[in-house]
């Protein structure tokens, strides 16, 4: 035998251990275990909701089978699952600021690391607390051990009987119904969608990310085969942050959409969305001394912001419209965006003050579209491309171009075992990542990209 | 040599057949069963086009075989449905017979009260009469027999305080109350005894506690639960003993055990004008006056 055929051999022998050995496929592990359903029946490949899981969530984690409270549950039973992904990544970033001759930091070279890492981890609980009374609380940390809490929330569902009041109250996602915290891609650079955190380059808006968990209270109905949604959100413009760190100013989120049954192809669904508010520009400050001195021994003292004393609120705005289309084993997301934000988040400047010649709104628009194959319940493959791009500049002199970004992200995932225990996936992605006119020296485009090949795993 | 290469040759041929023989029965019975069809109004289901959406959603219950030992079967209570034996509890034709393709579309879409089985109407009309199609292939019966012949319910009567009191009557008469219990929550004396044909325990519906049913919502649905009984578990037909009318007049009187039911409140308003009060089955029958 040649080294080719016995290389050929091995191959055909992994791929049919891989793909050939199927059994059957599985996310929040606690709720399977709470109703012995798989992963599948409510993900259309775990964490990605499917319409049964949709509906599931939308009646506040409830199978409405009238054994959805806690008192039907075995004693032992408790809701929590947690998720982490040790992986193998590459991150290359081309334009890395560094020292060089010429001067501290003036340079820029292309820079890339490898290596095994962890990702942070996930404590998810959540289910009810009686009937239509439910919960979620989500301890997260980065790869250091950090916690936070991602989400705190309690929701009152279907009162009065109706399917169309729900109210929630807490920290919690955005009813977005392309879910970020449910991406299928969770690499440095495809783990999150660019649109949801854009920010025109040089604006002082980090208000109105989409993606972020907002502190905030939700009203949510739905019609009772979910296939007709709206839902209205009033959340503190604080971008999830606790203790109220800024201003006493408030943001709205609103959508709607509708799904169609397409016979043999699936159901399709349509919405809009809207993401409207205020943010301060700018806080009270303190400045006081250290405690330290200069090497001539003049006090150091230092300026930070009064915590909740943000002023001078300027507005913002992000809407659009999005699609879930199916064709059989073919998915298709599409999401469209158009921006704006006030002349003085734009321009950096504070509410009260001259803005520079010529400010102005910045504006952009941007889509992305993933699809997925879902080969079968246990492999899926993924393909995303996003684009945001300025329609117009806060200040005039700034190129046109300046912050347009092109993302690409593909992988798949492979998820070897299905049972209503446990999940777990075979991960592997690439991404990349542009965007125009941002590296640090130069002000050159800017690109990165991530490698990534790992377990994901929940319990 | 000639005649040993002959019997060489018969031989081999004897082997082949009768080895080959069943493996072509098997193989015919399998694709008959594959070309399962349902027919539910305009839409027609291929057993076929459910391979994938039965593994996803059912298979962890219902099993590979279809025989109700799925991963999780261990766990459940009820039990999932065995669709090997082919034997249904929510239909709309008599007892003994097989449902018809829209009774298991409708189970689908409903789910089951009370149990682990989930309303499925999240998926498309044609993924669930796929399913129909892919539940019937498990069973051999639906080659050999048809579907029952749905029975026919009358219109629903007005409500009165005299149909309410004869509900009551047959109630008793029928001892509907020695598994429901005389307030119909369930805890009659026979219901710690009850069991379904596999020999597993079985619980009665609680009225009291219930505003829906194992087979539906509305009092058609409730007509035909008793009139069709529940195969397969000790709630039996009352075809043969009850007329239509009847039926009707037990479903006025079981609305009245249904406080959590925010419906039917023209039953309630009329028991509690009659001071209904629980049945007292062991009390002697009311004396009939003496006929002159």
């Amino acid at each position: 035998m040649t080294a080719f055929r016995r290389c050929l051999a091995g191959a055909l022998l992994f791929l049919f251990l891989s793909f050939g050995c199927i059994q059957d496929a599985s996310a929040l592990p606690a709720f399977a275990r709470k109703y012995g359903l798989r992963c599948s029946a409510c993900h259309l490949a775990w964490p990605v909701l499917n319409d049964f899981g949709m509906r599931f969530r939308d009646n506040g984690y409830q199978l409405m089978n009238e054994k959805d409270a806690p008192i039907w549950q075995n004693n032992g039973y408790w809701p929590v699952t947690f998720r982490i992904t040790p992986n193998w990544h590459r991150e290359s970033s081309n334009k890395v600021q560094v020292d060089t001759a010429a001067g501290a930091g003036a340079g820029e070279v292309q820079v890339t690391s490898h290596g095994y890492d962890i990702s942070g981890l996930d404590f998810h609980t959540g289910g009810t607390l009686e009937k239509n009374l439910s919960f979620y609380v989500l301890p997260s940390s980065d790869s250091t051990g950090a916690f936070h809490f991602e989400t705190v929330m309690g929701r009152l569902d279907n009162l009065f009987g109706s399917t169309w009041l729900n109210v929630k109250l807490g920290k919690f996602e955005l009813d977005n119904m392309i879910s970020e915290k449910r991406i299928l891609t969770i690499s440095n650079n495809g783990g999150f969608y660019q649109l949801y955190h854009f920010v025109p380059v040089g604006d002082t808006n980090v208000f109105g990310q989409m993606g972020d968990n907002q502190l905030g209270m939700e009203w949510m109905g739905h019609s009772f085969n979910d296939h007709t949604r709206v839902s209205a959100a009033l959340v503190s413009s604080n971008d999830g942050q606790v203790g109220l760190p800024n201003g006493n100013s408030y943001s709205g989120f609103f959508t709607a959409s509708q799904a169609f049954d397409a016979g043999g192809l699936g159901l399709q669904r349509i919405g809009g969305y809207a993401f409207i508010g205020e943010a301060p520009t700018n806080t009270l400050s303190l400045t006081a001394p250290t405690g330290e001195v200069t090497a001539t021994g003049v006090p150091i003292v230092s300026t930070t912001p009064v915590p909740g004393s943000g002023f001078g609120n300027k507005s913002f705005s992000r809407e659009g419209f999005f699609g879930l289309f199916y064709v059989k084993k073919f998915d298709f997301d599409v999401f469209y965006q158009h921006g704006s934000d006030d002349a003085y988040f734009g321009s950096a400047t504070v509410a009260g003050t001259p803005l520079p010649t010529g400010a102005r709104n910045p504006t952009w628009n941007g889509a992305f579209i993933e699809s997925h194959y879902t080969w079968n319940p246990q492999l899926i493959f993924i393909q995303r491309s996003e684009w945001v791009r300025m329609s117009q500049q806060a200040l005039p002199t700034n190129p046109s171009n300046l912050g347009n970004i092109d993302a690409y992200t593909f992988g798949y995932r492979w998820y070897p075992i299905m049972t209503s225990r446990a999940g777990f996936a075979w991960h592997n992605e690439y991404s990349w990542v542009r965007q125009r006119g941002t590296s640090p020296v130069t002000a050159t485009d800017l690109s990165s990209s991530s490698l990534m090949l790992g377990f994901d795993f929940d319990f | 040599m000639r005649t040993r290469m002959l019997s060489l040759f018969v031989a081999v041929a004897v082997l082949a057949l009768c080895t080959a023989s069943p493996a072509q029965m098997t193989q015919y019975d399998e694709d008959q069963r594959w070309n399962t069809e349902s027919h539910i109004g305009s839409l027609t289901g291929h057993a076929t086009g459910a391979k994938v959406t039965y593994r996803r959603f059912c298979v962890g219950c219902h099993g590979v075989i279809g025989d109700g030992e799925g991963e999780n079967a261990q766990w459940l209570d009820p039990k999932p449905r065995n669709f090997t034996l082919g034997q249904f509890k929510c239909r709309s034709t008599p007892t003994g017979t097989l449902p018809t393709d829209e009774d298991l579309y409708n189970t689908i879409g409903r789910g089951i009260v009370n149990s682990n089985m989930p309303a499925w109407f999240p998926l498309t009309n044609q993924e669930r009469a796929d399913l129909v199609a892919y539940v019937k292939h498990f069973s051999s019966k639906w080659t050999t027999e048809k579907a029952g012949q749905p029975i026919e319910i009358p219109a629903e009567p007005e409500i009165t305080a005299e149909r309410v009191k004869a509900g009551e009557g047959l109630f008793k008469k029928l001892e509907c109350w020695k598994c429901h219990g005389v307030e119909g929550r369930a805890n009659g004396p026979s219901a710690d005894t009850l069991t379904d044909d596999q020999n597993r325990p079985i619980r009665p519906f609680n009225f009291h506690d219930g505003s829906r049913f194992k087979c539906g919502t509305t009092d058609q649905d409730l007509f035909k639960i008793f009139m069709t009984g529940l195969d397969g578990t000790p709630m039996p037909s009352f075809a043969d003993n009850v007329k239509p009318e009847e039926a009707w007049e037990l479903v006025m009187y079981l609305r009245t055990l249904q406080p959590a039911n925010p419906l039917n409140t023209k039953e309630k308003i009329i028991a509690k004008q009659l001071g209904l009060k629980p049945i007292n089955p062991y009390a002697a029958p009311p004396a009939q006056p003496e006929s002159k």
